[in-house]
């Protein structure tokens, strides 16, 4: 049967037909389809870890216990995960492990585009890229047979454009795996130094057995055609080599590293000229010019940003595309939807002209105007741990506002760590928990604080505000985001109080449930001074025009914010009719 | 058959990937290769939103070339504008649902919405432009969340599809109680262009 999938349903599908039992993740886009997908295969155990590093830890543990397991993160999760997969790669494996990471060219939803492939460089271990959904599927179940061949985790590397563009797929059944088995053996298992100097020996022999197998792989395929030039591509990338110079010769890699060096030399002697179209990184590019075979890269393909046909075209022949976007238009940045929670605290944090430390999430998204009510923002659990550095720096010299603004399902995934080490320090920082009973951005995923698991069967709830009493923080409170008052006057007393502090503003995500009302929120025209303070919401249901504030009764989700802030009583309820 | 490239705009919300779900899925009934490439995360906040649908015999990329599309349908006009320089001049087809949402820059007053600007700009580039007023056609077949089939109904006149076929993956796409109401809106929709 032949479905549309798009790589991440694939690279689902792959863990099924292959035989995976174990599967992590953490959500981060591109990634999270992976394993919300595999959450639909019963015979899978899989889910949300905590975070990228516990994720690795237990796919190691089950490929330990004999079975095949995959971990999928973002390509910044491979960061967070790193520590485990260093090591990784000198235990090897029992099961076939798989680590997906999708990479994501062009920062559409990062905080930045590193590549990935380095992983594979770094730690010595294969690195496949796929071309399209098909490929996705079909080199999860080659990853997991080297992994088990050359005792060795491997990489699949997606990117944005592969991991959510829908192609073709032929689906196959499931072909389960080995039984879980295991037998002692400190020798391979445990990672003593005496145990580990020898596996070094054995993980650079490794790499040339894989670049051998390499050589021979029906992935690494030459389509021949015009030979002036010669492309060597890999991933989306070969896409729009075969879409922009369709008659022209094409090596394609589906292994990136380590890289087939025999069969690059023999396409490269067949051709007049080489040159390798890759996205980000010159990897490829690199491994070739250190074993003198000449070609051209990144001189003419750009290292920043993704590529597309049109990008591809001007590089290589140096014509600048006809194609022009308009000028002077209005950006259309993303916004906290209406109702959202985040917008209370924000708009407080903006009025106490606060220092704020931001950190990942759909709250990001407060740094920008009206509310513009962030000063930083780094990586998963930084807000904590970067205003702690901060204060410490600043002394006497800190602003007198000055707080860590986190989510409850990044706050389960680094923070707790950062807070455990503010109250060990001695910080005088409030860190505001935003629980919106949810991990939003990435599209709804449960997470150790919402009581659910991946299949949305109930789980334990972990209990924020006795967790951060007992790590110490004596000032922890609890308040309504969408009850104005209350939250400024929390976020003034606590930023202002000395000492460590918590709040956790606790509201549920507005997209959680979608609800009918019998009430319209409208301006009371007579009363309305034009002060447009309820604008400064940057809500997307309240507009300002011919003097007057207005609500849109489609997008408003009655969260009451703008009642309660505007100065003179004019935003007020109607009864909708019938 | 040559490729077909289809460039689907709007704001984050409009249901632009149930759009394009259902056209990939009566391009792969009709036995063609089809790829569709969208971006989820940050974009789906309300944000500028776009997917890019393609199909014929073999496709290879699933990012359309700028200055290759031959339809841009387009759910709200101010994304029209911001898109409309990748239509094939003079040659592709521009649908825009007449509606006016404002960016957040504009609603704070920071940006002006370049209202003047959007027609005129698009029939310099389109070799036809066809405004469609969705969200009225969408009420009256009985849900304003319909705009997307209503436009893909203006639309199919501009693609190699029958009414049948559409009509089947309408049924087979949607939820059972939505399916009278979407073949509803397909049909106001496609009846709105002349």
């Amino acid at each position: 049967m032949k479905v549309v999938l798009s790589g991440n349903e694939a690279v689902a599908r792959g863990a099924y037909e292959s035989g995976v039992v174990v599967a992590a993740a953490y959500p981060g886009t591109p990634s999270t389809e992976i394993l919300e997908n595999i959450a639909r295969y019963q015979e899978i155990y899989c889910e949300w870890s905590s975070n990228e590093k516990v994720a690795m830890e237990v796919v190691i543990g089950a490929s330990f216990a004999g079975v095949r397991a995959l971990a999928a993160m973002k390509h910044v999760g491979l960061n967070v995960a790193a520590d485990p997969f260093m090591t990784l790669t000198y235990l090897g494996v029992d099961g076939g492990l798989v680590v997906v990471t999708c990479d994501d060219p062009e920062l559409h939803s990062s905080q930045n585009e590193q590549d990935n492939r380095h992983y594979g460089v770094f730690a010595k271990v294969p690195v496949l890229e796929p071309t399209n959904s098909q490929e996705c599927k079909e080199l999860v179940g080659t990853a997991l047979e080297i992994s088990e061949k050359f005792d060795t985790p491997v990489i699949l590397r997606l990117t944005t454009r592969i991991s959510h563009s829908k192609s073709v797929v032929f689906l196959g059944e499931r072909d389960d795996g080995a039984e879980p088995h295991y037998e002692r053996n400190i020798q391979k298992r445990l990672c003593l130094p005496a145990h580990a100097r020898p596996r070094h020996y054995f993980i650079e022999e490794r790499l040339e057995r894989i670049r051998e197998w390499a050589e021979e792989f029906h992935g690494n395929e030459v389509e021949w055609g015009e030979t002036d030039v010669g492309f060597v591509t890999s991933g989306v990338a070969y896409n729009y080599v075969k879409e922009v110079f369709p008659e022209k010769s094409v090596l394609k890699l589906a292994t990136t590293w380590p890289i087939p060096l025999k069969t690059v030399r023999d396409f490269a002697r067949k051709v007049d000229e080489l040159i390798v179209v890759e996205e980000l990184d010159p990897i490829i590019e690199n491994e070739l010019k250190a074993n003198h075979i000449e070609c051209r890269g990144k001189d003419p393909i750009p290292i920043c940003g993704e590529l597309n046909p049109a990008v591809v075209r001007a590089g290589v022949t140096g014509k600048k595309p006809k194609a022009k976007p308009a000028e002077g238009l209005p950006p259309r940045p993303p916004v906290l939807c209406p109702g959202c929670p985040h917008r209370g605290v924000y708009y407080a944090l903006n009025r106490l002209k606060a220092t704020v430390f931001g950190d990942i999430g759909c709250y990001t998204l407060g740094a920008h105007p009206p509310l513009s009510a962030m000063d930083t923002s780094v990586c998963m659990g930084a807000s904590i741990t970067d205003a702690h550095g901060f204060l410490k720096a600043m002394g006497d010299k800190a602003p007198e506002h000055v707080c860590a603004t986190i989510g409850e399902s990044t706050f389960v995934h680094s923070g707790m760590t950062g807070l455990a080490n503010v109250v060990y320090n001695d910080s005088p920082l409030t860190t505001v928990i935003l629980d919106n009973a949810i991990t939003a951005m990435t599209g709804h995923q449960h997470n150790p604080a919402t009581g659910f698991d991946i299949r949305g069967n109930p789980a334990p709830m972990m209990d924020l505000e006795s967790l951060c009493k007992a790590m110490g923080v004596e000032d922890v409170r609890v308040v309504n985001p969408l009850n104005y008052k209350e939250t400024h006057k929390a976020l003034k007393e606590t930023m202002e109080g000395g000492r460590p502090a918590v709040v956790i503003a606790k509201s549920p995500c507005v997209l959680l449930e979608r609800v009918k009302y019998d009430k319209n929120v409208v301006v009371d025209e007579e009363a309305c001074s034009g002060c447009e303070l309820c604008v400064k919401l940057g809500c997307p249901a309240i507009s300002f025009a011919d003097e007057l504030a207005h609500v849109d009764n489609i997008l408003c989700t009655r969260c009451d914010l703008c009642v309660q802030i505007c100065p003179v009583d004019a935003i007020v309820y109607e009864e909708v009719e019938g | 058959m040559a490729v077909t490239n289809v460039l689907i705009v709007g704001v984050g919300g409009q249901g632009v990937l149930l759009a394009s779900t259902l056209l990939s899925k009566i391009a792969l009934d009709a036995g063609l290769d089809v790829k569709q490439s969208e971006v989820h995360g940050m974009s789906q906040r309300g944000g500028s939103v776009s997917s890019h649908v393609r199909f014929g015999e073999r496709v290879y990329s699933s990012l359309i070339e700028d200055g290759t599309v031959d339809v841009l349908l387009a759910f709200e006009k101010l994304e029209a504008l911001r898109y409309g320089y990748t239509i094939r001049k003079n040659k592709g087809v521009a649908l825009v649902n007449d509606q006016r949402i404002d960016p957040s820059p504009v609603a704070i007053g920071l940006a002006e919405y370049p209202e003047d600007r959007i027609y005129p700009e698009l029939e310099a580039q389109a070799a036809n432009v066809i405004t469609v007023d969705g969200l009225g056609l969408a009420e009256e077949a009985g849900f304003a969340g319909a705009v997307n089939v209503v436009l893909l109904g203006a639309a199919s006149g501009f693609l190699p599809f029958t009414d049948e076929q559409w009509a089947e993956t309408i049924r087979s796409t949607v939820k059972e109680k939505y399916v009278d109401i979407n073949l509803k809106a397909f049909e106001l929709g496609k009846g709105a262009v002349g």
